[in-house]
């Protein structure tokens, strides 16, 4: 994973509370094996007039130009303005991955789905969670003619608007690290496989039916 | 020691270690795989050169992409198959147990662990699959996880996590007759919301839900994503150590036992705190129908659909407005007036044998409804279908005019051949009505499988109390 660094970026408004995984990323393209080119898909439903299907090329397909990310304010966003419960529903990693590929690197939230959540952090993706008056106040300045940019300090945990106004936010201290350092979970985690290995001999004392499969 | 929830039990005893942070290594004692969210966990292991730490410890099964109808065809979709497939050959390469498409025990991954007996008490155990939280009725500490974690499981045996907060639901005194384990768990999503339990382990209590059968307990739990929730949890009792008993991946004889010891202390102390107690009243829980485009919004089969102008906060009143858009319904309308296209009965949320005999209940010596187009019945398992086979459940509901399929996740999320057609109506027993979620433009009402069963054979919601 790459490491995260500090951005200025767009901020696109998706005014919709309990936006699912299933809006995210429709479930026909759920079928790749791979873990990229999710990008042009992301938000099918609602990006496209037409129905998507899996190895559409996208660059000729009706935009529905309702849609937040098809406003010529928005192009290039790198930061999605949300509603309660982004990410509720499925635990596919297809959602992150998605968002990831099209080019969003934070998401700011009121709340979010707990594994959504989880997701984000193994993609690089930023989720902050903010105050639901703070958020709010970012629909109503990114609704304006000229998009809002927000400035991503993550070592510092701050966001800066364009206007100057700065917003503190708090994010778990292992996550902080894990994005700052690009680093891969499983080989951490690995450093600790001596007490994995004595956690099973004494479970396998304490509860051998667990390892009778 | 104070008094302990059934969720500290379960955490304190899968602690490997604690970092700094305080975050946990939570050891993962049993993981589930299928085909959708494994290929590039697979696919990261080999590209770091890594094995499975414990292979033992998973089983996978394809589900979500089978075709439920002339399995000897294989699967016609190739992007379907290649799935599949991948699943086959990650499986043989990583030395994984797997029942594959022509197993006869093949079946959803929610349904096959439990009959399994792969599902013990006292286990964590996790799947790339939000609805993991239906091995929470056995006293298991299950939850669904994202690929690279499913990568981390199968290359660690461990998770990193953090304790979450624990909310008591309880469902206090006796659902009346005709009041399934659906409609107690959309009850609940009424009114909690779908973001009612976010951050929580759910621990379900109360007297209607220690009457109910393993399988409805497992109906309850499977939903408690819904609600937001991390995970749902129900304290062992005798009948869940009878449901195992004999169960091919169960221990037997003398472990057993030993085991069932340890298994009856998995209930909350007396006295045990909850950061949140929400207490509900079983006989005030009427059949339940959702209307929208969300768990939550529900209502008894009795009611109406609501009206935005009645509702005095904006954002929820423009919920309300734009899942009426969706679903083509009018505000006001009564529930017994809606009429569905399709009706599906299966799903990890209700395609047990129990629920299949309480559809067939109603259906016997009924036909389906002219206006219905489609009535499906797609049992869990391979071993739930030979079983409703022999207990001629089939018979009945193809006699009515129901189709009798092959098992799998089918018009749950729809990736195989069965969906909803755009702006299609469907009584589904599945445990999401999300827009989009049955096929494009399709239209979700969720139900028990005996409401399912009444609208098919009425052609509209009906209370089945009074069919
Ligand atoms: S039946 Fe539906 S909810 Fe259950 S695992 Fe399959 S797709 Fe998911």
């Amino acid at each position: 994973m790459e490491p995260f660094e500090n951005f200025t970026g767009v901020v696109a408004p998706l005014d919709r509370a309990n936006v699912d995984t299933d809006a995210i990323i429709p479930k026909q393209f759920l079928k790749s094996i791979k873990r990229t080119g999710f990008g042009p898909y992301l938000f099918d439903e609602l990006r496209y007039l037409d129905p998507g299907e899996p190895g559409m090329d996208c660059r000729s397909r009706p935009l529905n130009p309702d849609f937040v990310l098809n406003d010529p304010r928005y192009q290039g966003a790198q930061i999605l303005l949300a509603r309660e419960n982004f990410g509720c529903g499925s635990s596919r990693e297809h959602a992150p991955w998605a968002l990831a590929d099209f080019g969003f690197r934070v998401i700011l939230a009121p709340s979010f789905a707990d594994i959504f959540h989880n997701n984000c952090f193994k993609n690089g993706l930023l989720p902050i969670v903010l105050a639901p008056e703070t958020v709010e106040g970012l629909f109503a300045r990114s609704r304006g003619p000229q998009a809002l940019r927000i400035d991503v300090d993550l070592p510092g945990q701050l966001l800066t608007l364009d206007d100057g106004t700065r917003i503190p936010f708090e994010i778990d201290a292992g996550n902080k690290a894990r994005l700052l350092e690009g680093l891969d979970d499983i080989g951490l985690t690995l450093q600790h496989a001596d007490a994995i290995r004595a956690y099973e001999a004494r479970r396998q004392i304490e509860a051998p039916w667990l390892f009778a499969v | 020691m104070g008094s302990k929830t059934l969720y500290d039990k379960l955490w304190d005893e899968h602690v490997v270690r604690v970092d700094d942070n305080g975050a946990v290594l939570l050891y993962i004692d049993r993981q589930l795989v299928h085909e959708v969210t494994s290929p590039q966990a697979f696919e990261g292991l080999r590209l770091a050169g890594r094995r499975p730490w414990r292979a033992a410890a998973n089983l996978a099964v394809p589900d979500h992409n089978v075709p439920t109808r002339d399995l000897a065809a294989g699967i016609t979709d190739p992007i379907s198959r290649i799935q599949v497939e991948t699943l086959d050959h990650n499986c043989a390469d990583f030395g994984i147990r797997e029942f594959p498409m022509a197993d006869p025990r093949q079946g959803i991954v929610h349904v096959i662990g439990p009959e399994q007996g792969f599902t013990l008490p006292g286990a964590t155990l996790v799947c790339g699959d939000s609805h993991t939280s239906t091995h929470g009725a056995f006293g298991a500490l299950a939850f669904g996880i994202g690929t690279s974690e499913v990568e981390h499981v199968l290359a660690t045996q461990c998770l990193i996590q953090r304790k979450s907060k624990t909310l008591l639901i309880s469902v206090d005194g006796q659902a009346g007759p005709g009041v399934t384990a659906k409609d107690i768990v959309l009850a609940i999503i009424g009114e909690i919301g779908t973001a009612g339990g976010t951050g929580s382990v759910i621990e379900f209590g109360g007297e209607a839900i220690r009457a109910l059968s393993m399988e409805g307990r497992m109906t309850v739990c499977n939903m408690a994503i819904e609600a937001g929730a991390r995970a749902g949890l129900i304290g062992v009792d005798e009948k869940t150590i009878e449901y195992l008993r004999g169960r091919p991946y169960a221990p037997s004889g003398e472990l057993f036992e030993r085991a069932a010891a340890h298994w009856r202390t998995l209930v909350s102390d007396p006295g045990a705190d909850f950061d949140r107690v929400v207490r509900l009243d079983a006989s005030a829980i009427q059949p339940q129908v959702t209307w929208g485009t969300s768990p939550e919004m529900v209502v008894p089969v009795g009611g109406r659909v609501p009206d935005p102008r009645a509702e005095a906060d904006p954002v929820r009143a423009e919920g309300i407005r734009r899942a009426l858009g969706y679903m083509g319904l009018e505000p006001g309308t009564a529930i017994r007036d809606i009429r569905p296209d399709k009706v599906f009965i299966g799903s990890c949320t209700n395609s047990r044998i129990e629920d299949l005999r309480a559809a067939a209940e109603v259906v016997q010596g009924r036909k389906v409804a002219d206006g219905i187009r489609l009535a499906l019945v797609v049992p869990g398992s391979g071993l739930v279908k030979a079983q409703a086979e022999a207990e001629g459940l089939d018979r009945i509901f193809t006699d009515a005019g129901f189709e009798w399929r092959e098992p799998g996740c089918s018009m749950c999320l729809a990736m195989n051949a069965d969906r909803l057609e755009p702006g299609e109506r469907c009584a589904s027993t599945s445990n999401r009505n999300f827009e989009g979620r049955q096929g494009q433009g399709g239209r979700t009402h969720l139900v028990s499988p005996a409401m399912a069963a009444a609208a098919a054979v009425a052609g509209h919601f009906v209370d089945v109390r009074e069919l």
